[in-house]
């Protein structure tokens, strides 16, 4: 467990002292929400149709702008070699990696969901539905893309294959993260589809960890 | 029995198993669909709501149910391969891949076909469509993450885990059509209250289910000889393979000779 802390603490110790690069999604998110308003016209009543699939899916974008290098530095200076050796299961180092991940790339734009979804003409009840479908569904977009950089890590020829790979496994957070949103600005409850990203949640909590293991060691050999 | 399934998975024995079982497979499958489409076309009446334009279900859920069989059938495969190293599973994940694909393409292709008359549209986002045509990328995913690798074993292996992570997907979209209430109708023919109390006219279902015994037969046949090729593009530095593949050759091709011996190694009669 002390292990899995200092993997933890090890990468907001980069990350602090990187501090742009942890800004990047934060600001690629925000000029992808602010895209689509200027391409459907601001003013527009479809905006706040498109809302929902528009915070969704720009949260899905930034997640996947760092995961694409989310081992490739670590293996860089050796220390993925380190995790793989190391006593402690590989599993567990890996999820302290996908956490501190989350943190620094998806909690902020949790935190500035709220501001999007009012910016794009949502009310209060669905805006609240919003966070807390954000907040149940990233961590499931983050270890999935741990998941499939894990996959591709030993691969030079894979950058562009990462995409590919991660966003239909993504799929489902998506169609119920986006289907929470929509069902609460129509007005019905949106408990199903929070429930089913909870499941998804403890599924990719919980065996995706293990599952990034097993092909971050076939990818090193 | 698991001694003969230990023996199966050695290369050779299953490359001869295979060379044997293929064809069982193959005729009786293509059998099977030739009279299923000729039943489904000639035999079977037209529906009284969607007249002709139904017949296409003898292609369309056919290829659907193996689109989800195969994904299904290669994530086991994938197991086995992870969790026994077994090599003859890696083969299995990595040459059902590229099947599948062409099935689930069938069964989109098919159904946008077949939605035209019946429902006004080719394409609707609905939960069923949607989640196949999710299913069509995992494929190509698979299929892409093998290329990415140059060392065979890693990229099946690498295959394995994906297709094992992307079986989450197969429960979606078998039972989207229960769970939201989609364009895309339930199912007819697999249930057990629809076993027990048939929702379809015998003359019309009869054709469905040769066509789906054919079509999976069809597909194990398929599958046998992919693996065959599999196996033996691996084991092309093996013993066995050579022995086998050079005396079909002729003597005088450059590349008939083993690297490590002198002209005239090639015959079988040398080696013994």
């Amino acid at each position: 467990m002390s292990a899995a802390i200092a993997v933890f603490r090890r990468e907001l110790r980069i990350a602090l002292r990187r501090r742009a690069e942890w800004a990047q999604p934060l600001v690629f998110y925000g000029i992808v929400a602010l895209l689509f308003p200027l391409g459907i016209a601001p003013e527009s009543p479809a905006l706040k149709v498109f809302a929902p699939a528009i915070v969704w899916v720009g949260a899905l974008l930034a997640a996947l702008l760092g995961v694409e290098r989310l081992f490739r530095s670590d293996l860089d200076d050796g220390s993925l070699e380190q995790m793989l050796i190391a006593e402690v299961p590989l599993a567990l180092l890996i999820a302290a990696k996908l956490a501190a991940q989350w943190l620094l790339t998806a909690a902020p734009l949790v935190l500035v969901s709220p501001l999007l979804g009012y910016g794009l003409g949502l009310d209060t009840g669905p805006v609240v539905i919003l966070f807390w479908s954000l907040l149940l569904g990233t961590p499931t977009l983050v270890f999935t893309g741990g998941f499939a950089a894990a996959l591709t890590v030993g691969a030079p020829r894979a950058g562009l294959m990462l995409p590919i790979l991660v966003l239909p496994l993504m799929t489902p957070a998506v169609i119920f993260g986006g289907g929470a949103v929509r069902a609460a600005v129509a007005g019905l409850p949106p408990d199903a589809p929070l429930y089913f990203l909870g499941a998804l949640l403890a599924l990719s909590l919980t065996l995706l960890p293990m599952a990034a293991a097993g092909a971050l060691r076939n990818a090193m050999g | 029995m698991w001694t003969w399934f230990h023996r199966l998975a050695s290369p050779p024995t299953f490359y001869r198993f295979a060379e044997r079982l293929a064809p069982w497979l193959l005729v009786p499958g293509l059998l099977l669909i030739g009279i299923a489409v000729w039943q489904g076309l000639f035999v079977a009446p037209a529906d009284y709501q969607q007249g002709d334009a139904f017949r296409i279900i003898y292609v369309h859920v056919p290829a659907a149910a193996l689109s989800l069989s195969i994904y299904t059938a290669m994530s086991v495969a994938g197991a086995i391969a992870l969790i026994w190293r077994m090599k003859l599973a890696e083969v299995a994940v990595v040459t059902a891949a590229p099947i599948g694909a062409s099935f689930t393409a069938l069964a989109l292709v098919t159904g946008m076909l077949w939605g035209k008359p019946t429902w006004g549209t080719y394409w609707d986002w609905d939960a069923r469509l949607t989640s196949e045509l999710v299913l069509l990328f995992l494929y190509l995913g698979v299929i892409g993450l093998h290329q990415a690798y140059a060392d065979p074993r890693t990229a099946a292996r690498a295959c394995a885990w994906l297709a094992l992570v992307g079986v989450v997907n197969v429960p979606i979209v078998h039972f989207s059509v229960q769970w939201w209430n989609s364009l895309h109708q339930g199912s007819t023919i697999l249930s057990a209250e629809a076993i027990a109390n048939p929702k379809m006219a015998p003359e019309m279902l009869k054709p469905l289910l040769m066509s789906m015994a054919g079509c999976y037969l069809f597909f194990g046949a398929v599958w046998l000889r992919r693996m065959q090729n599999g196996v033996l593009l691996r084991e092309r530095r093996a013993k066995w393979v050579r022995e086998m593949v050079l005396p079909a050759l002729p003597a005088d091709l450059p590349n008939a000779r083993p690297p490590a011996g002198g002209p005239g190694t090639a015959r079988r009669g040398d080696r013994a």
